[in-house]
């Protein structure tokens, strides 16, 4: 929790931007968002996948050009054109990835292209004077001269922040800091950083652990499909309202429920028992029956994807089982699982998803051309016809099977996924975030066709962070919590509010 | 009409159509084929000739760079086949029979196949990155070529083996027969079946190929071991032109050469789509190219120096991005002529 009595003066924020907009061709990423930090505070930006965090903080530090929006620095405007410019006005990030060299020593990390120089060579002596400090600074008990590599990931995780206040820092950007680090390691960590708010250093803590965030922040801002929802004080948001915020739309009670449901029927097609994926799936009871869409509801990190993908079998299990029609199976990756009649469709389109420079055409035919076999091509007649009566069936746009498929904008680019999937005539079809990032027409076109499938007899599981998409396409919802199913309900028994409250962790000291 | 210069293979051939123009007028013989005992002799008849290797290789590189991927070793493949080959000829009593040339060269271009397939195990199933793993054999063909002739430069006498390189056959050289068997045969495997848009899958995503379960380990392994046994028949041609084994001198540099050629045909190093009739046009501006520097008189030790000029500006005038930039450049001066105009 926050702690008042830290809270600086507010007066001018260090960083501030208004009206941030960023475009990809047609896709707007970040739309006017406003944003600000102060000297001496914790900052937090939520959101789910897609929201723009990750887009802000590259425009921020340089990395991403804006499209519109000014950003001033101490209330001066300033242009960032570039990720060294971000440095010059004392803007530090440090990724998720590590981006040090580990064959070098820590010192020279530390001091990597601006090393301290004498008589034209590097003042080796010099240089692991300045590492020693830092690392003193951050209470680093480490040899500066030995080789970063050799050390744990959570202190190649510190040297990285000690690279980044070695300089004159004044916005420290960490991203996603604490996804590889214990609780030990965490908790020194949010030591340093709140060393460094008492410096007056203004920091940015991007988690999607909502406890470290609570624990660390004193201010939140929430962006949610590429908009700025608001700026709340931590202390002033319960955690149940920021996912609410997160996670759009205002709570109604009323129960949603699609009109034309079929009665599922009650043979079960896919589940699995006691289904192990390190680190994210623990112990997972799931069972998918015939003609109904069982939606799995959590938060990001929740496991809802890893859930899918190793029922799947596009990642293999560490444990448990999976049952096909009431037998043990092992599906020993993508390739099997279709043949199987389990097909899986990625969240991420563009990098698992859509064979960019093939047409249309190639890219709806390719799974089925890959089950039949190098061998047996299907007749180039046939490929055009099956396409455009997916084309036609979809409402692809344009309807030309022969355009490029990375031309298309994302919603026919995902209609054109479910294409390629829905030609080898699934029998259980896993969607992981189908809706993500197309327009709201297309959202509620992959939507019907979700419940027509259904309706058809086919098994669909339906990821969405959208929970109230959750709650109108499926029949039932697995809720998931920290990689645990938490409950299996029927759709109609639960109303968004509830629902919600069970995807959150409950506050502390609820 | 706009069409015609959208199309992908308008510029290789432009290139190519350039530099044929190019050595026309400066020496108006180039062209001129003349015919003796029935067999065309000339320029370009030589070059159809001279390219055959190249051709081979540069194939099995197409294929291996829509992969992704890039195969150093074939150069050294080369050696290795040849060397196989002649120590089988040279060995064996009757060096002129058919048995003998069949064995010969069935020997050689197995023993690249298996390298190939070395080359394709490292990359698809040890997953290690294919500069490095086909580096190993690009240093170790020779070597093992080598050991096979047991360190000496085999030198044989057999009247068929010879026929492959510089033998005629309906007036053409026989060589420019292999070319066009291995072209057709790469097109058709490629076209006809789904190899081609699966192996260009793979090359463009190949995440999200295998989710849609191709079999991506499959095809980039296949992609050098066919690289592997092109790689061995270009080594038969090459020993069978100068009638050794010389495990240093054949096929070297031919790797750069290969990817010069597909890349000049328009196939892109990102891997993905690739073009077998690009890389045919590229081995012929590559071999052209070649013929031109030694007609223009150009000194040997500063040959490669011009080659990397014409390819850096062949190569340049490819680049979307100078594309870019020059139409944009030429969209500044031209509306700039025309606030001239209407002043």
């Amino acid at each position: 929790m926050g702690d008042p009595t830290t809270t600086p003066a507010l007066d001018v924020p260090v960083l501030q931007v208004s009206g941030a907009t960023v475009r990809f061709g047609r896709e707007t990423a970040l739309d006017s968002v406003d944003f600000r930090m102060f000297a001496g505070e914790v900052h937090s930006l939520m959101g789910e996948n897609g929201a723009g965090k990750s887009t802000l903080i590259k425009a921020l530090t340089g990395a991403l050009p804006l499209d519109a929006g000014e950003i001033r620095l101490d209330g001066q405007p300033v242009r960032i054109p570039s990720p060294l410019e971000a440095q010059r006005h004392g803007i530090r990030t440090v990724y998720q990835e590590i981006d040090l060299l580990p064959n070098l020593s820590v010192a020279e990390n530390i001091a990597l292209g601006r090393e301290p120089r004498r008589y034209g060579g590097i003042d080796w002596p010099a240089m692991r004077r300045l590492a020693s400090e830092v690392l003193a600074e951050l209470g680093l008990t480490i040899d500066p001269a030995s080789q970063l590599g050799t050390h744990s990931l959570a202190v190649q995780q510190l040297v990285a922040i000690a690279r980044a206040i070695s300089t004159d820092v004044r916005v420290l950007v960490l991203d996603e800091p604490t996804s590889s680090l214990d609780a030990d390691e965490v908790a020194e960590l949010f030591r340093v950083i709140r060393e460094l708010k008492d410096r007056g250093v203004a920091v940015l803590f991007i988690s999607h652990f909502l406890d470290q965030v609570y624990e660390i922040c004193d201010r939140i801002t929430v962006l949610r499909g590429g908009v700025l929802v608001g700026e709340y004080r931590t202390t002033e948001l319960l955690r149940i309202d920021l996912v609410q915020k997160m996670l759009g739309r205002e709570i109604t009670e009323q129960r949603v429920r699609r009109p034309s449901d079929p009665e599922p029927g009650t043979r079960v097609v896919l589940g699995a028992r006691q289904l192990r994926r390190w680190p994210r799936v623990h112990d997972a009871d799931i069972e998918v029956r015939e003609a109904e869409v069982v939606g799995l509801a959590g938060l990001l990190g929740s496991g809802r994807t890893e859930l899918a993908r190793t029922l799947a079998g596009v990642d293999q299990p560490d444990g448990g089982v999976i049952v096909l029609d009431g037998t043990p199976t092992t599906i020993a990756g993508p390739r099997r699982g279709i043949g199987l009649g389990v097909v899986y469709s990625s969240e991420n389109r563009r990098t698992e998803g859509i064979i960019a420079e093939l047409t249309v055409r190639e890219n709806i035919v390719l799974a089925l051309q890959a089950q039949r076999g190098i061998l047996r091509l299907m007749p180039r007649a046939r490929q055009t016809e099956l396409a455009a009566s997916w084309i036609e069936a979809l409402g692809i746009r344009p309807e030309s099977p022969e355009t490029i498929a990375g031309t298309l904008s994302g919603g026919n680019q995902q209609k054109v996924l479910l294409a390629r999937l829905l030609a080898l005539a699934p029998r259980a079809l896993l969607l992981d975030e189908p809706t993500r990032g197309i327009d709201v027409g297309a959202k509620v076109e992959v939507q019907n066709l979700v419940g027509e499938l259904a309706a058809n007899g086919m098994s669909v599981v339906f990821i969405s962070a959208e929970l109230e998409e959750v709650l109108r396409v499926s029949t039932r919802i697995v809720v998931l919590r920290d990689g645990l199913v938490v409950a299996t309900l029927p759709a109609d028994e639960l109303s968004s509010g509830s629902l919600l409250a069970m995807v959150t962790q409950p506050d502390d000291g609820d | 009409m706009t069409k015609i210069f959208k199309h992908r293979l308008v510029l290789p051939i432009a290139a190519l159509v350039a530099l044929i123009l190019v050595n026309t007028i400066s020496r108006p013989s180039f062209v001129s084929i003349t015919v003796r005992d029935g067999q065309l002799y000339g320029s370009v008849i030589d070059i159809l000739r001279n390219s055959a290797p190249l051709m081979l290789v540069a194939l099995g590189m197409t294929i291996v760079i829509a992969t992704r991927g890039i195969d150093l070793s074939v150069g050294a493949l080369m050696a290795v086949s040849g060397a196989v080959a002649l120590t089988i000829i040279d060995g064996s009593g009757s060096p002129d029979s058919p048995a003998t040339l069949g064995i010969a060269i069935a020997a050689g271009v197995t023993v690249t196949l298996i390298f190939g397939a070395w080359n394709g195990f490292l990359v698809s199933v040890l997953g290690i990155q294919p500069i490095i793993a086909t580096l190993v054999l690009m240093l170790a063909g020779r070597g093992i070529a080598l050991l096979i002739t047991g360190g000496f430069i085999t030198t044989v006498t057999s009247t068929p083996y010879k026929f492959m390189s510089q033998g005629y056959l309906l007036g053409l050289p026989f060589a420019f027969y292999v070319s066009v068997v291995a072209i057709v045969l790469v097109a058709l495997i490629q076209r006809r079946t789904a190899l081609g848009v699966l192996t260009e899958s793979v090359g463009i995503n190949p995440e999200a190929s295998r989710l849609a379960g191709v079999r991506s380990r499959g095809i980039v392994w296949g992609a050098y071991a066919v690289s592997g046994l092109l790689a061995g028949f270009a080594g038969i041609l090459y020993s069978s032109n100068i009638m050794a084994a010389d495990a240093n001198a054949a096929g070297q540099y031919i790797e750069l050469d290969a990817i010069l050629a597909v890349v000049l045909g328009g196939t892109s190093l990102m891997g993905g789509k690739f073009s077998i009739a690009g890389t045919v046009i590229g081995v012929f501006t590559i071999q052209t190219l070649k013929s031109t520097i030694t007609f223009l008189g150009v000194p040997p030790a500063v040959s490669p120096l011009f080659m990397a000029m014409v390819v850096v500006i062949v190569v340049l005038v490819q680049s979307q991005r100078v594309r870019n930039g020059a139409s944009k450049l030429w969209a500044t001066v031209s509306s700039r002529k025309e606030a001239e105009v209407a002043r």
